[in-house]
């Protein structure tokens, strides 16, 4: 399979994410929208890392072609960190305001 | 076409279509189940690959806590279709388009390539456990402690901006 096929699969997830950033307006969408943002880059650094497997530098050491899966596994240990704190402010933002409309945040403007 | 052809494109279009499904779909719930649909075909994305930890990682991490801590939350909060925000149409068109424009842009200029760099699917042993385990706790043991202490302060924090003052 083609480096670029998966290339362009993470690349619409991507921007599938961006737009679902910009379109929305609740809290909790946007926040999924950068969790699939997340996966995207996910998914291509495991492309990558396979696509690293088949060339001959890595042929001598198996190391280096899991580096990239070791990144992942810290992207997702990182997303997790984030998904908790996150919500907590959700949470706590719901509970002051009663909404999750992101448009209503907006005391810091003046 | 062969069979990994057919698995890949097939997966490809449920992970896309699920995702224009969750950001144009009205129920916040909605959106839930459907990025659990993208996580899911990922997975096989990584099992397509060969990547067997990630993928079980992928279904427990992703699919299993973060959305089930989601779909809690926005049961907690009652939230349907008759609460989501009020949309402004001009500005949904405007962030359609420039999304769309820099997909187009970075797609066409990565479409040039002419060097054909092939990845390797269903065997390889990069993304086995004892492979990824041994990498992990030799060369990325240090990160990897770090990590529980970032979830240590991750959870303190969630409690303390969660607790009622």
């Amino acid at each position: 399979m083609d480096i670029k096929l998966y290339i362009a699969l993470a690349l619409t997830l991507f921007t599938i994410g961006i737009i679902g950033v910009l379109v929305r307006r609740n809290a909790i969408i946007i926040f999924m929208c950068v969790e699939l943002m997340l996966n995207a880059v996910n998914l291509l650094l495991v492309a990558f890392s396979k696509m690293h497997a088949l060339s001959a530098a890595a042929k001598a050491s198996v190391n280096y072609a899991s580096d990239a899966q070791i990144f992942v596994f810290f992207i997702m240990v990182v997303a997790a960190a984030e998904v908790s704190v996150g919500l907590a402010i959700i949470v706590m933002m719901y509970r002051n305001v009663h909404t999750v409309d992101v448009n209503f945040l907006n005391r810091l403007k003046n | 076409m062969n069979i990994t052809t057919l698995v890949f494109i097939l997966l490809s279009v449920l992970a896309v279509g699920s995702a224009i499904m969750m950001i144009t779909s009205k129920s916040p719930v909605n959106s839930v189940l459907w990025l659990i649909v993208v996580f899911f075909s990922i997975s096989g994305h990584y099992i397509l690959m060969n990547a067997q930890f990630l993928a079980i990682v992928n279904i427990i991490v992703y699919a299993g806590a973060i959305m089930v801590l989601f779909l809690f939350v926005v049961m907690l909060m009652n939230l349907n279709k008759e609460t989501e925000p009020v949309k402004n149409y001009r500005l949904q068109l405007i962030s359609v388009v420039s999304g769309g424009c820099l997909l187009l842009i970075i797609l066409s200029a990565i479409m040039k390539i002419d060097t054909q760099q092939l990845v390797e699917m269903k065997v390889g042993d990069a993304g086995l456990i004892k492979s990824l385990g041994k990498n992990l706790f030799s060369n990325y043991v240090l990160p990897f402690e770090i990590s529980s202490v970032l979830f240590l302060s991750a959870m303190i924090g969630a409690v303390v901006i969660g607790k009622k003052d």
